[in-house]
């Protein structure tokens, strides 16, 4: 009997399905009707300048220089995975300012299921841990790095 | 023509199999957040354009737009008080909405405290006598980004500081019309701002001080910056604002405060957060949490807020060179800069604070040898003696407490 889903539980999974469809739906009318921007699914190499011409409205799909815009990833095997299971709850700028060892990902990933409420990755865990581990790896810096990105400009004379 | 077959070619994919990838988006909050998440709760939480933050200058550097993160750049820092504008943004989660300040209410309670009371923003504002510091206001991850190994969050660099004017009650006034029994140690605060999560009943953050940092004269419980409202991301309508101590400590959208007979244990008061090692570590050291402590006073630091780095200056012109400094529950006593990496120190003139917990400016005229490139450094020393270092102090798990010598590049052509 314990392993019996409740009533609730039915509910929640009618209640998904049902949000899921209505999605569903709603975009294909909207995609059919040329609401949404047109998506490039082919999977996008880190360097590939991308051939397609743009609309203003996908400009932001783009990737470039290995860049995918939207999100600001590095557009390497598996962003749409970080995209999906970290840009839900937290800003996408929160992945790309960091930097970490694979342990030290796994670590953050299992503090937010401890802490944040994040759910299990299941299969998608090793993938994402691999991207992140990949592209947003450890870089050493020493005790002080040198100043960098100046702007020179010349220097107005006192008011 | 190769465009338009691409295109076909993606429309013909996108239903096939992109489609599954598009709603797996769409419906990532219910795989992935399905946990706790109570019915009708959206975490997708988007506060307005992702761009601009309300209420703030498009200036400010934008760390992260859920929550909203930004820091000022150094040279917009060069007003002696600094403008709401300008006012540097850490949010822990969503601020509250459609605030109502004449429904607004501040409750007081805890263990230590000798009954319950909720007075409304009115109350407040006329039962209590008012006062305005300035005070510094400085996030106790400023400068986490220069850290190696580096520390996972928001990556400050120098601009999450400022000193503005505060008006409000004395959190001291307050607490003793309620009555503080003699056990109370420590209070903590509530507010109205939301968990990422979206949970209502998750508090984002609810830190606090010991009881003697609370009862001094400049704590207070504000409405007011610069004479204007809070703005919403800094606290509106009602935040506390203890001047020297990381800024987390004040907290915004204020609801609650208790009067704890321990140290306050809301979240973000224990395990790392906010916290650095007892004893010093090496870079990359695993620390228990037990081997942490709460971070107090912040530590002396300056920044340079004229000119704006990358100034090229030419020949044997003289300049100004400018900012503020601020040493926590401290003053500073005096202030140096270095044109040859610190090979040689000169003496800028310093101006007493305002008040206690306000920064002090400080100015000094440079003319730079011959052609070529130059870092200015500034380095402040505290009433204490304590001195900012030139390298990246120790190093911690979190990144805390970064207050190496501000830096700028200048040249002379």
């Amino acid at each position: 009997m314990k392993n019996q889903p409740t009533y609730k539980e039915w509910r929640r999974r009618f209640d998904g399905l049902f949000i899921g469809l209505i999605a569903i739906f709603t975009l294909l009318f909207l995609y059919g009707g040329g609401f949404l921007p047109k998506i490039q699914f082919s999977s996008p190499k880190p360097t590939e300048k991308t051939t397609v011409e743009h609309t203003a409205e996908d400009e932001l799909n783009k990737i470039e220089n290995g860049i995918h815009l939207r999100s600001g990833l590095i557009a390497d095997e598996g962003y749409k995975l970080i995209i999906q299971n970290c840009g839900n709850c937290h800003s996408l700028k929160l992945v790309t300012q960091n930097r970490a060892s694979k342990e030290g990902w796994i670590e953050t990933i299992e503090w937010m299921q401890e802490t944040q409420k994040l759910g299990d990755l299941g299969e998608n865990r090793e993938a994402i841990v691999n991207y992140l581990a990949k592209n947003y790896g450890i870089k050493k810096s020493g005790r002080r790095p040198n100043l960098k990105n100046t702007d020179w400009y010349e220097l107005p004379p006192a008011e | 023509m190769k465009t338009d077959s691409n295109n076909d070619f993606s429309r013909r994919k996108f239903l096939k199999k992109g489609a599954i990838g598009m709603f797996a988006t769409l419906l990532g909050s219910n795989i992935v957040f399905s946990k706790n998440l109570p019915k009708g709760i959206v975490p997708i939480g988007l506060e307005g354009d992702p761009k601009t933050i309300p209420g703030k200058s498009d200036e400010l550097l934008i760390l992260n737009d859920r929550p909203w993160n930004a820091e000022t750049p150094a040279h917009l820092l060069d007003h002696k008080i600094t403008p709401n504008k300008l006012m540097f943004v850490r949010n822990n989660g969503f601020a509250p909405r459609n605030i109502d300040p004449k429904k607004w209410t501040l409750t007081i309670e805890g263990e230590a405290a000798k009954t319950k009371k909720v007075y409304t923003l009115d109350e407040l504002k006329t039962k209590f006598k008012t006062y305005s510091y300035q005070l510094t206001l400085e996030c106790g991850g400023n400068g986490r980004n220069e850290f190696s190994p580096g520390a996972k969050g928001n990556q400050w660099t120098t601009g999450a500081v400022s000193c503005a004017k505060w008006t409000g009650v004395r959190l001291k006034d307050v607490l003793n019309d309620v009555g503080i029994n003699s056990n109370a140690i420590y209070i903590g605060y509530y507010g109205a701002d939301t968990h990422l999560s979206g949970d209502p009943k998750k508090v984002v953050i609810s830190r606090g001080v010991p009881i003697k940092k609370a009862l001094e004269d400049e704590s207070l419980i504000a409405w007011q910056v610069n004479d204007e409202d809070i703005p919403l991301m800094n606290g509106y309508p009602l935040r506390l604002v203890m001047g020297g101590w990381p800024a987390s400590v004040s907290g915004k959208w204020l609801k609650k405060i208790v009067i704890r007979d321990k140290v306050h244990d809301g979240p973000k008061m224990g395990g790392m957060s906010y916290r650095v090692p007892k004893n010093p570590v090496g870079p990359g050291t695993k620390v228990e949490e037990k081997d942490m402590k709460i971070i107090e006073s912040m530590p002396i630091k300056s920044l340079i807020t004229y000119p704006k780095t990358g100034a090229m200056v030419k020949g044997e012109r003289t300049f100004e060179v400018r900012g503020h400094a601020w040493a926590g529950d401290l003053t500073v006593k005096t202030m140096h800069i270095s044109i040859d990496f610190g090979a040689t120190w000169q003496f800028c003139t310093l101006e007493p604070p305002v008040n206690r917990l306000a920064w002090q400016h400080w100015k000094t005229k440079v003319q730079l040898p011959m052609d070529g490139y130059y870092e200015i450094w500034a380095r402040a020393t505290d009433s204490k003696g304590n001195m900012q270092p030139m390298v990246v102090p120790g190093w911690n798990p979190k990144g805390y407490l970064n207050n190496a010598c501000h830096r700028i590049a200048v040249k002379r052509m």
